[in-house]
């Protein structure tokens, strides 16, 4: 694998600013992650885990500093997000929804169907293709979240907590999926969880982050070869340290932001 | 054995709940059914009875025996035909532009702000206070009515479309913009599609409005339509006749609300 930069973060700063508050949510973050690479980002709620991400989806600007993704071809969208569970759109089916990033890039029908029915069948939903989300399950409404992501085949994958609204089996089980999808496509993803079980599953690299304001303070790299499951992860010795290493990291960091 | 002989008694006792609530269930649906018949009844036995005045409220069977010969003769044909066209015509006058307006009022906060105060001003006038203002504009033809329904249907619509726009989920608007939704596809995927529940509420909201707009208008300015009939005959002191006219309004708004839910299950079937 090329060590290529892929995403290059540069002194990115977030404040919020209302009347006459103002909240750092994220503080000169400077980073790069490589091509192919799968970092997760890991914090407590209200780290600026999420803003760091929208920032990266355009969906909020940054108030200094830059960033960039490098464009591999020039066809594909920069970035494509998983968003959380009420991210799927209701008064689509889930075929529609599926197909929704390849409909506004106004891609010839024949491509639309099919590579949509290709990520149907990757997800296991082409049975479900003509139903309305609100008859899925929770699981079920992420894989098609994903397969919308996959489907619009974007230069790289940002991903906002999407396990986090599912129960612990369910979760273990789409995260496996989605482990499958990414070997086969090896897009560069940027992942963001409070769930150290999933950050050492999934990454490649975890980055730690400190509460408000926002700050990368630790890096890890998980070497566990791939393909991984669950089991792998929790009868590692190794991996069990470095839970107990994160942990303290982040629960010197919780504490912290209760007592100030 | 003895485990069998448990399970078995467990079913017999819920299905004997499931029996039980199957009774209830029948037993409102009985009720409903029930008043507007007990009223009828009730109505016809006292106005045959003369124990409420004939004259002023005939019984219901009476009323029918009316709603029969008007029909024969083929006269109230024409009066509802002329009702129901000024108030087809007028609604969608109004509907359409709302719909337009509304769309736009909830996307573009711009049109919102430049928009609400006149919404909020003129909504509360009655259409009917406007019928000479309008009359004068347009004339004492079959267009001033169909404006005077569409400038009544207009507000309930505007205000519940733009309601819809703004209160569909951030999230959407979020993956709409992070997979590059261009105005048109935004517009088309989204903000409709994602209105028409609330829309649809006011659009029903309208056409009640719409019918009782239509009679009073036809009262006040027509010689022709369902509200002229009532208004003739009751200055005739006609009373079935009139009567005819009010129970061929309840019949029609009873017809229109049918329609329009059935229109929601078929526009909205994601819900």
């Amino acid at each position: 694998m090329t060590s290529q930069a892929k995403i290059e973060l540069n002194q990115l700063t977030k404040v919020f600013f209302k009347r006459n508050e103002s909240v750092e949510a994220i503080k000169n973050i400077s980073l790069t992650i490589d091509e192919g690479e799968f970092v997760c980002l890991l914090g407590p709620s209200g780290c600026g885990k999420t803003t760091l991400l929208r920032i990266l989806a355009g969906l909020e600007t940054p108030s200094t500093g830059n960033f960039q993704i490098n464009q591999e071809n020039a066809d594909n969208p920069l970035q494509s997000m998983v968003f959380q569970e009420r991210g799927v759109i209701p008064w689509m089916t889930v075929k529609d929804n599926v197909a929704f990033g390849l409909r506004m890039r106004h891609l010839p029908t024949r491509v639309i169907k099919e590579r949509t029915a290709y990520y149907l069948k990757k997800v296991g939903l082409e049975n479900f293709a003509n139903l309305y989300p609100k008859e899925l399950s929770g699981g079920m409404k992420q894989r098609v979240s994903i397969a919308r992501a996959f489907a619009n085949d974007p230069e790289i994958l940002l991903m906002d907590e999407p396990f986090a609204a599912l129960d612990e089996q369910n979760k273990f089980i789409l995260q496996e999926e989605l482990l499958n999808i990414w070997q086969e496509t090896k897009k560069t993803v940027l992942f963001i969880t409070h769930s150290i079980d999933e950050a050492m599953l999934l990454s490649d690299r975890i980055l730690l982050m400190s509460a408000q304001p926002g700050q990368i303070i630790k890096e890890k790299k998980i070497n566990l070869p791939r393909p991984r499951t669950m089991e792998d992860v929790r009868s590692n010795e190794e991996m069990a340290k470095e839970f107990v290493d994160i942990w303290q990291h982040l629960q010197t960091e919780v504490q912290g932001s209760r007592t100030q | 054995m003895e485990k069998q002989r448990l399970t078995e008694y467990a079913v017999q006792v819920e299905k004997e709940e499931f029996k039980k609530r199957q009774r209830k269930a029948k037993f409102k649906q009985l009720l409903t059914i029930s008043s507007p018949i007990l009223v009828l009844m009730l109505w016809e036995l006292l106005s045959r009875t003369a124990l409420i005045d004939p004259r002023f409220f005939p019984p219901p069977t009476k009323i029918l025996a009316t709603l029969y010969q008007m029909g024969l003769s083929g006269e109230i044909f024409t009066h509802i035909e002329i009702s129901l066209l000024r108030i087809f015509a007028g609604f969608l006058l109004g509907v359409i532009p709302a719909i337009i307006v509304g769309l736009l009022m909830g996307m573009y906060s711009p049109i919102r702000h430049f928009f609400s105060p006149l919404v909020m001003a003129f909504m509360p006038i009655p259409t009917l206070a406007m019928l000479p203002i309008i009359l004068i504009i347009f004339g004492i033809g079959e267009f001033s009515k169909m404006v005077t329904i569409a400038i009544s249907v207009f507000f309930p619509v505007v205000i519940n479309t733009a309601a819809g726009v703004i209160n569909i989920d951030n999230i959407y608007i979020d993956v709409a913009k992070n997979y590059g939704a261009n105005a048109k596809d935004f517009f088309f995927k989204i903000a409709l599609p994602g209105s028409l529940p609330v829309m649809l509420e006011g659009i029903q909201m309208g056409q009640a409005i719409a019918l009782l707009t239509i009679v009073a208008a036809e009262m006040i300015g027509a010689n022709s339509g369902i509200g002229y009939v009532i208004w003739m005959n009751y200055k005739a002191f006609l009373l079935p006749q009139m009567y005819v006219g009010l129970v061929l309004i309840s019949f029609f708004g009873y017809l229109f609300s049918l329609i329009i839910r059935g229109l929601q299950s078929k526009l909205i079937p994601w819900k």
